[in-house]
């Protein structure tokens, strides 16, 4: 092994509001090895959904060691990242399949050897047939799952979802770990999963980072072993009890 | 099919309404013994058609070009102005409010002053068409435009997308549903700006013709002349209606 793929050590962010600072992120500090599937788990306010556009780039970070990218699974900011956010986002005006397309468009990939690749992934996620639907034509569920099929499009190494099933009723969100988790073995991709909820964090992930509010701070970092492919009934395991009660008790919820 | 069936049902009630208006107009002027010059029938709306005196299809061109004309300018120049404001935020903050002071200004105060500045004739009314409609559609195009999901413009940005793809490909369309909202509104507007131009000076168009038959108080003449003023609007509002069918996706439209 050449190093981890995702690397942070003491990475800060500090908000400024009115003359007032305050610290959104404290000294995370945690690795991700190509191929992991991390859930960021924590209430709201503790800043991981600020740590995920950290890390995609979209914020600078004051202080602390951030590296993406390793020797042998080099990393290229423009086009290594794929984004999944709790709306699925879709254009209304683009048929599902175009949808998915927008990211090769805007990178300039070569359009028919993409349009292939964009039918192949709609079959991966569960939507043959649907390619030229329109969004309002599809469930929220389907509509999410688009949007995981845009986010593979230009097969980035690095996937960053961010809590993108918080909005599906209960069955449906149980539905989609198991799709994710298929889709996860199916992309072979190194996964960042942002999410409130602990079960599905657990259920989910290879290691769970888990963060605390007020103040924001890194609490956790655990390998979860489970075995793969999970199903639903280890959620009646008793590890999976002690791994979400370990959550639980950081949370200061037990 | 069902929705065909529905569709067929909705246009025939849509129609229905309209006879019944007509009817209902009929029958009050024959029953209640109305005199002509209060309120003419239909019947007798209709045969001061045949009167060449009025040069009726002279008259609704005139005022079709007048309305047509105003609102195209309206459309390219408001579109085209709101595109610069999201382009260039500085342009925005200086001539916004600059446009909203403007637009408190009464447009038909400025009907004098345009027959001072461009003699009698189309080309004021046109100008009067456009200024009453200019504004609402530089607004509406503007929101549409700043309407942006901030998770679309991060999801750009990881690809680096450059500021114009983002126009192009999420901006503009997003807008569409926006502009034609606008283009609805200026459509009736446009047509209230021409006959108010026509009014205060011309000598051509349906309005003027109004002002001209009621020295003699030939009502019917001027019922006539509201109804081919509707019409024309009418024609308008439909194609705008047809432009957005045929543009902007069922569900992004605005209601």
């Amino acid at each position: 092994m050449a190093g981890p793929f995702i690397h942070l050590s003491g990475v800060n962010k500090v908000y400024r509001t009115r003359g007032e600072e305050f610290l959104a992120i404290s000294e995370a500090t945690f690795d991700v090895d190509v191929g992991e599937l991390v859930s960021l788990v924590g209430p709201s306010g503790c800043g991981k959904t600020t740590l995920l556009k950290v890390i995609a780039g979209l914020h600078p970070y004051d202080g602390g060691e951030l590296r993406i990218g390793s020797q042998t699974h080099p990393f290229d900011p423009s086009r290594d990242i794929g984004m999944v956010f709790q709306q699925p986002l879709l254009l209304k005006w683009r048929r599902i399949v175009d949808n998915v397309l927008l990211p090769a468009e805007i990178l300039g990939l070569p359009m028919a050897e993409s349009r292939e690749r964009a039918r192949d992934l709609l079959t991966l996620v569960g939507l043959a047939g649907n390619e030229n639907k329109y969004p309002y034509e599809l469930s929220g569920g389907m509509q999410q799952r688009a949007a995981i099929a845009r986010a593979l499009i230009h097969d980035p190494k690095l996937i960053l979802m961010d809590e993108p099933f918080g909005a599906l009723d209960a069955l449906t969100r149980e539905k989609m770990n198991l799709e994710l988790l298929h889709i996860w073995r199916e992309a072979r991709k190194t996964i960042l999963f942002v999410t409130h909820g602990i079960s599905e964090a657990v259920f989910l992930g290879t290691r769970v980072v888990v963060l605390t509010a007020s103040p924001a701070r890194m609490a956790d970092n655990f390998q979860v072993d489970l075995p793969h492919p999970r199903t639903l009934d280890i959620k009646t395991h008793e590890v999976f009890g002690q791994y979400t009660r370990r959550i639980y008790r950081l949370l200061g919820m037990e | 099919m069902a929705g065909n069936r529905d569709a067929i049902q909705r246009y025939a009630l849509a129609v229905l309404s309209h006879l019944l208006l007509v009817a209902a107009w009929h029958f009050f002027v024959v029953l209640g013994d109305v005199p002509a010059f209060v309120m003419p029938s239909p019947a007798a709306t209709l045969r001061s058609l045949s009167i060449p005196n009025y040069r009726w299809f002279e008259n609704s061109a005139a005022t079709a070009i007048e309305i047509f004309g105003g609102y195209a300018l309206a459309v390219v120049l408001g579109v085209g102005t709101a595109l610069l404001f999201s382009w260039w935020r500085w342009l925005e903050m200086l001539a916004m409010p600059l446009l909203v002071s403007l637009n408190m200004i009464p447009k038909v105060a400025l009907g004098p002053l345009f027959i001072v500045w461009f003699a009698y004739g189309i080309g004021p009314n046109i100008l009067m068409a456009f200024a009453i409609c200019f504004f609402p559609i530089v607004l509406t195009t503007a929101r549409g435009l700043s309407e942006v999901e901030p998770d679309l413009l991060d999801l750009v940005r990881t690809l680096k997308g450059s500021r114009w793809q983002i126009f192009a490909k999420i901006q503009l369309p997003g807008a569409l549903p926006y502009i034609f909202s606008g283009m609805k509104v200026a459509a009736i507007l446009a047509v209230a700006g021409a006959i108010v131009g026509e009014f205060l000076g011309s000598d051509k168009g349906l309005g003027y013709l109004m002002l001209q038959v009621q020295v003699t108080l030939d009502t019917a003449a001027m019922f006539m002349a509201v109804i081919l003023i509707t019409l024309i609007g009418v024609a308008l509002y439909g194609l705008v209606l047809a432009l957005e069918r045929l543009l902007v996706v069922r569900d992004a439209r605005l209601q």
